[in-house]
């Protein structure tokens, strides 16, 4: 049933796949934290905006991430933009995942209490000043296990770029079935990979919660 | 120029929707004057402190300081609404403190001390951190000023929060009953700091307040508000000792009875 040798085999390809969807993790989730502060800055900035940063967020959480890669993918070229198949899948992963993102940095900037913008008033502090020295370092701290999550969630679901054929763990996977006719071994260690992954990081995550905690 | 109050409500009215809460109001605060406004919950006289640290948009009226119009600005001779940098450049003239007090949590009573006076006066580090010191120690904290709010007791991080707001260099004080949310045994701290303050500083204070024993010896006047209006105002002595209004009297005489 299960191959050791092929096993081995195999793992050096599974191990440079692995790298990739590292990769494309830490990429897209560099995209969806940044760009979802942005969004939900532009709403807390100017609350005339934030109706279009409303529909924008609710379009892109209401759409299944798979039709986003794929409109990135093979739509966009239509309209002159070209991307590879890494840059268009990690591009889709990050805008999906900053809607969600800038639903919790919003989350976090209502938590802080309208007295810390009253003070800064009163201090005279200019609104960046505001935003950056007082808010921010309020905003940020609780939210982080929230951002954890979806970091997470982000990392699971990037085997959907394998539809179209990133080569990261699940293409590289399914590449391998193809031409050798065996799935047991790469898919199971594709899966074993993931839990292993996503229980490090999650451990990683109460810990960063912890160690904020404490501060 | 001198001869204009420090602080002038010119029929200012201020509403949410149906509701009156500021109803024409003409105030003077003179140059250094110490005023106490008190009156029942509801009256308007917290928000007369939001409005004049522009935390509340008037609805009519123009807000004078120290002999310019904040609210509004002079155009071709007449007075339009205000930008932002001319309400800011009018605002630096006022310091306030609140019940709540509203400390920078992340910050520890240094760096509270010092965030505006760096950002906003463009105070070196070391020079702000001094004016700061000196600031802590008039309050009696000196040995706190590495603490963060979450390590002081109400009454410290309250006179901390008067130590940031002098820190500004501010010529009008604003105090928004800044012993309300105080345990009994630590209002007598931060009254002291008031007074303190009072004595060595040239500043005009404004202050909403329920110790009216504090008001009494305090302030050179005194203002009672009821249903947005000035009801009765004058030398403590005279509202308290003696009362000419039959709601200034029930107010005192509910005060006095609860204690």
């Amino acid at each position: 049933m299960w191959d050791w040798t092929f096993t081995f085999e195999i793992l050096p390809v599974l191990a440079r796949a692995a790298i990739m969807t590292i990769e494309a993790t830490a990429l897209g989730f560099a995209i969806a934290a940044t760009l979802g502060l942005v969004l939900a800055s532009i709403r807390l900035a100017f609350p005339a905006a934030g109706v279009v940063v409303t529909v924008l967020v609710e379009l892109i959480r209401s759409t299944p991430l798979l039709i986003q890669i794929f409109f990135l993918y093979f739509v966009l070229p239509k309209a002159g933009i070209v991307l590879d198949a890494f840059t268009a899948g990690v591009a889709a992963i990050g805008v999906h995942y900053a809607a969600y993102c800038s639903e919790v940095y919003r989350a976090g900037f209502e938590n802080v209490p309208r007295g810390q913008w009253e003070a800064s008033i009163a201090l005279n502090l200019s609104p960046w000043n505001t935003f950056k020295d007082i808010i921010l370092p309020q905003a940020l701290p609780p939210v982080v296990p929230a951002l954890g999550n979806y970091l997470i969630a982000l990392f699971k679901e990037t085997p959907l770029l394998s539809a179209i054929a990133v080569l990261e763990l699940m293409q590289t996977a399914k590449n391998i079935g193809s031409e050798t006719f065996r799935y047991t071994e790469p898919v199971t260690l594709v899966g074993v990979f993931f839990l292993v992954m996503s229980l490090v990081s999650a451990g990683m995550v109460r810990m960063l919660e912890s160690w904020l905690q404490r501060r | 120029m001198n001869d204009m109050p420090m602080v002038r409500f010119e029929n200012v009215s201020k509403r949410y929707g149906p509701l009156t809460v500021l109803d024409n109001l003409n105030l003077d605060i003179g140059r250094g004057e110490k005023v106490s406004i008190i009156g029942p919950s509801g009256s308007g006289k917290t928000t007369v402190l939001r409005m004049l640290m522009t935390l509340e948009a008037i609805n009519d009226g123009v807000l004078w300081v120290d002999g310019e119009p904040m609210t509004h600005m002079m155009q071709n001779g007449k007075l339009v609404p205000a930008t932002i940098k001319h309400i800011r450049r009018i605002r630096a003239k006022i310091g306030m403190v609140f019940q709540s007090f509203n400390l920078f949590p992340h910050m520890t009573a240094m760096g509270n001390c010092i965030e505006a006076p760096i950002t906003v006066l463009g105070m070196k580090r070391s020079e702000a951190e001094e004016r700061a010191a000196e600031l802590l120690d008039m309050v009696g904290l000196s040995a706190k000023k590495d603490h963060y709010p979450s390590q002081l007791s109400g009454g410290q991080q309250q006179r901390v929060a008067i130590a940031r707001a002098l820190a500004m260099r501010p010529k009008i004080m604003l105090f928004d009953e800044v012993t309300s949310a105080l345990d009994p045994e630590l209002v007598g701290e931060v009254l002291q700091v008031i007074r303190k303050i009072g004595r060595e500083h040239d500043l005009t204070m404004l202050m909403v307040t329920h110790q009216m024993g504090f008001a009494k010896e305090f302030s050179d006047r005194v203002c009672f508000f009821y249903q947005g209006k000035i009801c009765e105002q004058g030398a403590p002595a005279e509202i308290f000792g003696n009362p000419k209004n039959e709601r200034t009297r029930q107010f005192l005489n509910a005060v006095l009875e609860a204690g």
